[in-house]
Parts: structure tokens; C-alpha cells; sequence
């Protein structure tokens, strides 16, 4: 468009009017250091998800025998100069194995939580607004999920999809994380219809109301917004679980199977050996850590970024 | 694309052109719309209210919040509703446009008819079509009615978008000419900010830009000013004044303080424990009431002339209870010119003096006791 009072118009231009929230806390989120941190390191570990194995010094699964060997059939210690952070029992090479566990850790993450938003998100949203009959089904419902045995749950969701698409997914694990998901939204049910329960009565609802605004309308963009801080703290306090509860199941047989190993099922494996080679427990506890950490400084950035109300202060 | 542009661009309807009729993808938003262009031949009232009843069905019991009131709005005309906490403003002001919470609150009985449409009939979809285009409705308190979490200029032009099918850009546009209209410096690069960001008098500027995006036929103000600090009040007042009068909106406003309503209304409705006890033109009521508790409401107000040092006078006792009230006149209680017949039965809304002045007592009727 045509310039013409130039001088008047760079200050309104610097501050380009976006009526979108993500427009703005994406502004807000790039201001804030740790957030960076973290998200700079969600990218690398999605980036081993993805192209793990390729990077990976060796293949995951490949036993270096002759090495084993030469060191009285111990597993080797970390920094010996061949293998970074040392080899297992059966000679196969950590650091290789916990980049490949990105594959099926990372996913566990993303897909836990994505199941716990699709499920908890809706039933807690329409429990909370429509209330009477509808919120007290939904939420007995809910109760009895929570009721139910996760381990038991799991075990007979795995089971009796098994000869499904979903089941065959990903040699099996992604039904394994479906199920998990299945098990965990109980909580993010609670909260959104806490949050939501308290955020309806107040007055903007009413204000959205009287212009006309649809009753989903008010609930997705009206109210979520506002319920996003804590929802999105129990998105990432949540992963930690996950990555743990995949762990667990791999315990048991259920899940990645062996040689394919996830990080909670290194730390698991190593567990034997703690004494004598703290390493094989010490490498993949770290990864998982740093995960957990760096999801959360994410999560804290996005809820500090979402609240408009901290603008100022940055 | 740069931003200072005179007025929103090329494209993009200026209140003056606004379409005035529902323009809506759906096939009732139409019916809506033709309804509306055929009432608009007829001389008829904007709005007919008759024999409204709101009851809240608690736990304690039926409260009568609002009983059997029955009033009339021309077009372009202000009316106000005048009365203490809790006597039924509120609540009639929101069945007007059914926004009582539903459970415990319900609309009993009654007639709605506004613009020729009566709102009693229409679905709950045709209603919230109805919400906001042709209906703007200002809050109390305008620190709790804006949304935190979302920009000022997405909340006045979601209104635009919902009702008049506006693009992204046009109802941008159309937001921020509103809120240079109503006295927010710098509209433009204000748009974005978030409502903390705003002091309470501009936060309810914003509200009643918000209420007038759509250049609604009714305004209904509730104690817009209640919140606001006493130099504000005037400001806000002068501008829902000066807007309703450039949009030719018709307003009702309520509120407490007769002082507001005399400078504002065309006509006052004085409400007490439910029920209309009087109405009237504004010169009538205030020069020549007809009923103790508008005399009561005119004493309390604080004068200028006053020796210092006085007590503000008060309206001795409470309100009615409304739940089961019973037969008498419900301003009995607390009323110093109180006769045996006011403890038995209740008066009826009837003539006084003036054009269109009713007033519900006994003691004022010919040949009562109150001269």
C-alpha cells in the first residue's frame, strides 16, 4: 500500500496488529531463555526419533564380540575411546541404543499425551459446561476408568486389538502407547472440567453470550485459552509417566521388544549391573531426565508465553 | 500492508453502511432477516414487554425475581430502570434476551416482542442470531466482563464476524474504527492489547464498542457506570448518549442512582421487589412522583445544597423477601404513609397526572390520603 505519511506510520507498522493467541505467545515464547533451551533440546531428541539409527556410531543392535571378549566378557565402561558412553553385557554399543530408544521413547511422549488431550480434553470440556445429567455420566465414567486396573487395562487393550491396523502399528507399540493414553486421561478429564467449572460462571462468558457467541465457540475459544496454563503443566508433568509406564510394560514383555530397546527399558536392563557398572544405568536415567527437563522448561515457557497477563514483565 | 488508512480501506463497511439485516449462511438466520425488513414498514414499538415473569426455582423456594411487568420501548428511545439491589432489573434485562441461567432461573410467562419477533418463540438458535445484532448488551463491571486471554480488537470484532459475516480484515477494520469511536487514542495499534492492559473507563469503552459492533437496534446498559469512578461515570454516560444517538439506538439503562437516569432517560421505570411501581416520563417522575418509594429514591440522593454535616437520608428497612410474597402492597413495610387497606391488597398499576405516568399505590389515586 502506498506510503505516505512515512514518519507516522513505522510505529504503528513495528506493531502489527495479529488477533491470533499463538501469534503472540510465539512472540513471547522466543523472548524466554530456558524455554529456548528447552525447546532447542525437544528438537534434537525429535530429530533422533526420526533420524536416529542413521546417526547412530554403530547399529543398535550389532554385538561387538571380539571387544567383550578381550575384556574378560565384562561389559565395557564408558569413554574408552571405541565406545562413547560403553557397551552393555552383550557388547552392544549405549550410546547407539539410547539414540535408537528415541524412537520409541520420544513417540511414547507425544503419542501418550496426544490421547490424554483427545480423550480428557472433550469429556472434561462437556462435562463442565453442559453439567447436570450429562457431567455426572461423563464424569462416573470417568471414575470408573480410573477405578480400573492401568496394568490390567492395558494388558487387555493390547490383547484384544492385536490383529488390527492399529495393532500392527510399529511392530505392535503404538497400541501399546494408544493404551497407555487410554489409561491416563482420567486426570486431564478433572482438570479441564475443574478449570472450566470455574471459568464458566465468570462474566466475559456471560458478555460472550449476549453478542451472540455459540456455545462451542465459547468453550474453544473463549475458555481453553484461559485453561491452558495448567493443562499444558500436566501435558508435560505427564511425559515423564509415560516414557516410565512404556518402561514398565517393557518389563513385563509388553511393548518394544528385544534387541529394540526404549530408554526406561535400558535403565531397567542395567538395573543388574548397577554395582559393578553404574554406567549402563547412569547414560539412559540422564537421557530420560534431560527429556523430562527440557519438556517442562517448554511447558513453563508456553504457560508464561499464553498468559497475557506476564507480558509486561518481559 | 501498512495500517493508517483513513477509515478501515476500501471494501470495508463504515457504521453508516452497515447492512441492516441478518446476513447469515443458514435458512432461520434469513427467515430472521426477512421478518425483520417486513417489521420495519410498520409503526409499531421496538419493544413490547408484557406480563413478564422470571422466577429462580432454589432450593429455599420460588423466588419471584421479576412479577408480572409489562412496559413499551419506541424506537430510538431511552428508557431507564430505576430501583435498589435486588429488585428485578437485572433479571429483566436478561429474560428481555433470554439470558437468565437456566437452571435455577426460568422466564414463567410472559410476552416478549421486539422488533416484531416474539423472542418467547424463537429457538435457541434464531436467539443467539438475535444476541449481539440486533441486542448489544453493556456489563457492570467492565474489569471481569472482557476476556483476559484474548486481544481487545478479537473481542470487538467477533461480534462483526459472527453476525454480519464480515472477513477477517473488514471486521478488524470495522474494530478498530468502533473503538476510535469510542475514545481510544491510537485505535489502530491498540487493537492487539490485552484488557489489563487498559484502565476500568476505557475497558468499558471497549465493552460498549463491543456492544455496538453490529449497530444493534437495543442497547441494554447495566449499571455501566457502577464500577467506575464518579469523573468517568460523566464521560461514559455522554458517550453511550452521543453514540445512541448517532446509531439511533434505543437503550435501556439500568441503574441505581436517579441522578443517572434523569440526564439520560427519556422514561423511567421505577422497579421495587419485582414489580413496576411506577413509570412515567422523566419530568414527571421527578417533578410530580405518585408513589413513597420514588420519593424515598429522589430523598436519598445527596444534594449540593445541603448545610454540611447532615446525614444522607435512607429508605428505613429492607426489601421484600420474594420468595411467596404475599398479597399486600409490597412497599407496605417500610412506607410512612401506610393505611390498612396497603396491608391487604395490592394496588394496580393505575393513571396519574402526565403523559403515560402509571404508579401502583393507593394513598395517590383520587381520593387517597397522599396529597
Amino acid at each position: 500500500m502506498a506510503n505516505r505519511t512515512g514518519a507516522l506510520e513505522r510505529p504503528a507498522a513495528a506493531k502489527e496488529y495479529s488477533s491470533s493467541l499463538w501469534g503472540d505467545a510465539f512472540r513471547r515464547l522466543i523472548r524466554n531463555r530456558l524455554a529456548i533451551i528447552g525447546g532447542v533440546i525437544v528438537l534434537s531428541l525429535l530429530f533422533l526419533l526420526f533420524f536416529g539409527p542413521l546417526v547412530a556410531p554403530y547399529p543398535y543392535q550389532e554385538q561387538h564380540l571380539a571387544d567383550l571378549v578381550a575384556n574378560n566378557n565384562q561389559p565395557i565402561g564408558p569413554f574408552t575411546g571405541k565406545y562413547l558412553f560403553g557397551t552393555d553385557d552383550l557388547g552392544r554399543d549405549l550410546l547407539s541404543r539410547m539414540m535408537d530408544g528415541a524412537q520409541i521413547s520420544m513417540t511414547v511422549a507425544l503419542v501418550v499425551q496426544a490421547v490424554v488431550l483427545l480423550i480428557g480434553l472433550p469429556i472434561g470440556a462437556a462435562a463442565a459446561w453442559y453439567g447436570g445429567k450429562i457431567d455426572a455420566i461423563l464424569m462416573r465414567f470417568t471414575d470408573v476408568i480410573y477405578a480400573f486396573p492401568d496394568l490390567l487395562f492395558i494388558i487387555l487393550l493390547t490383547v484384544s486389538f492385536r490383529d488390527t491396523a492399529i495393532g500392527s502399528a510399529m511392530n505392535g507399540v503404538l497400541l501399546v502407547f494408544v493404551a497407555i493414553g487410554v489409561v491416563s486421561w482420567v486426570g486431564m478429564a478433572r482438570l479441564v472440567r475443574g478449570q472450566l467449572l470455574s471459568l464458566k460462571e465468570t462474566e466475559f462468558v456471560e458478555a460472550a453470550r449476549a453478542i451472540g457467541v455459540s456455545d462451542f465457540r465459547i468453550v474453544t475459544r473463549h475458555l481453553l485459552p484461559n485453561a491452558l496454563g495448567p493443562m499444558i503443566v500436566a501435558v508435560t508433568l505427564g511425559i515423564p509417566g509415560a516414557i516410565l509406564a512404556e518402561a514398565t510394560l517393557a518389563y513385563l514383555g509388553i511393548g518394544a521388544q528385544p534387541p529394540k530397546a526404549s530408554w526406561g527399558k535400558l535403565v531397567v536392563d542395567g538395573q543388574q549391573y548397577l554395582r559393578s557398572e553404574p554406567h549402563l544405568v547412569i547414560f539412559p536415567a540422564l537421557i530420560i531426565a534431560l527429556a523430562l527437563l527440557s519438556f517442562t522448561f517448554l511447558g513453563d515457557g508456553l504457560r508464561d508465553a499464553l498468559d497475557p497477563k506476564l507480558k509486561g514483565k518481559q | 500492508m501498512t495500517v493508517s488508512e483513513e477509515s478501515g480501506g476500501p471494501g470495508s463497511p463504515t457504521v453508516a453502511e452497515l447492512p441492516n439485516d441478518i446476513t447469515l449462511e443458514t435458512e432461520e438466520g434469513r427467515l430472521l432477516a426477512e421478518q425483520l425488513a417486513d417489521s420495519r414498514h410498520h409503526a409499531r414499538k421496538l419493544l413490547e414487554v408484557r406480563n413478564l415473569s422470571t422466577q429462580f426455582f432454589t432450593r429455599d423456594g420460588v423466588v419471584h425475581a421479576v412479577d408480572d411487568v409489562s412496559f413499551e420501548l419506541e424506537y430510538g428511545e431511552t428508557l431507564g430502570l430505576v430501583g435498589e439491589s435486588g429488585c428485578g432489573k437485572s433479571v429483566t434485562a436478561l429474560s428481555l434476551t433470554r439470558l437468565v441461567a437456566s437452571p435455577p432461573g426460568k422466564i414463567v410467562s410472559g410476552e416478549i416482542i421486539f422488533d416484531g419477533i416474539d423472542i418467547m418463540k424463537l429457538s435457541s438458535e434464531e436467539m443467539r442470531l438475535l444476541r449481539g445484532r440486533k441486542i448489544g448488551f453493556i456489563f457492570q463491571d467492565p474489569m471481569t466482563s472482557l476476556n483476559p486471554t484474548l486481544p481487545i480488537g478479537f473481542q470487538i470484532a467477533e461480534s462483526a464476524r459472527l453476525h454480519l459475516g464480515l472477513s477477517r480484515k473488514a471486521s478488524d477494520d470495522r474494530a478498530s474504527e468502533l473503538l476510535a469511536k469510542v475514545g481510544i487514542p491510537r485505535a489502530k495499534e491498540r487493537m492487539g492489547d490485552y484488557p489489563h492492559q487498559f484502565s476500568g473507563g476505557m475497558r468499558q469503552r471497549v465493552m460498549i464498542a463491543i456492544a455496538l459492533a453490529c449497530d444493534p437496534m437495543l442497547l441494554l446498559a447495566d449499571e455501566p457506570t457502577t464500577a467506575l469512578d464518579v469523573t468517568i461515570q460523566a464521560q461514559i454516560l455522554d458517550l453511550i448518549r452521543s453514540l445512541s444517538e448517532e446509531f439511533g439506538t434505543a437503550v435501556i439503562l439500568i441503574t441505581h442512582d436517579l441522578g443517572i437516569a434523569a440526564g439520560m432517560c427519556n422514561r423511567i421505570n421505577v422497579m421495587y421487589a419485582g414489580r413496576i411501581v411506577e413509570t412515567g416520563m422523566v419530568d414527571d417522575i421527578f417533578e410530580q412522583p405518585k408513589m413513597p418509594y420514588s420519593w424515598g429514591l429522589l430523598d436519598s440522593l445527596p444534594r449540593m445544597d445541603e448545610e454540611k454535616g447532615t446525614r444522607l437520608r435512607t429508605i428505613e428497612g429492607l426489601p421484600p423477601d420474594l420468595i411467596n410474597p404475599g398479597p399486600e402492597c409490597r412497599f407496605s413495610p417500610r412506607c410512612k404513609y401506610v393505611h390498612d387497606q396497603c396491608r391487604v391488597e395490592e394496588p394496580q398499576l393505575s393513571e396519574r397526572e402526565g403523559e403515560g405516568h402509571l404508579a401502583r399505590c393507593f394513598g395517590t389515586e383520587p381520593g387517597g390520603w397522599i396529597k
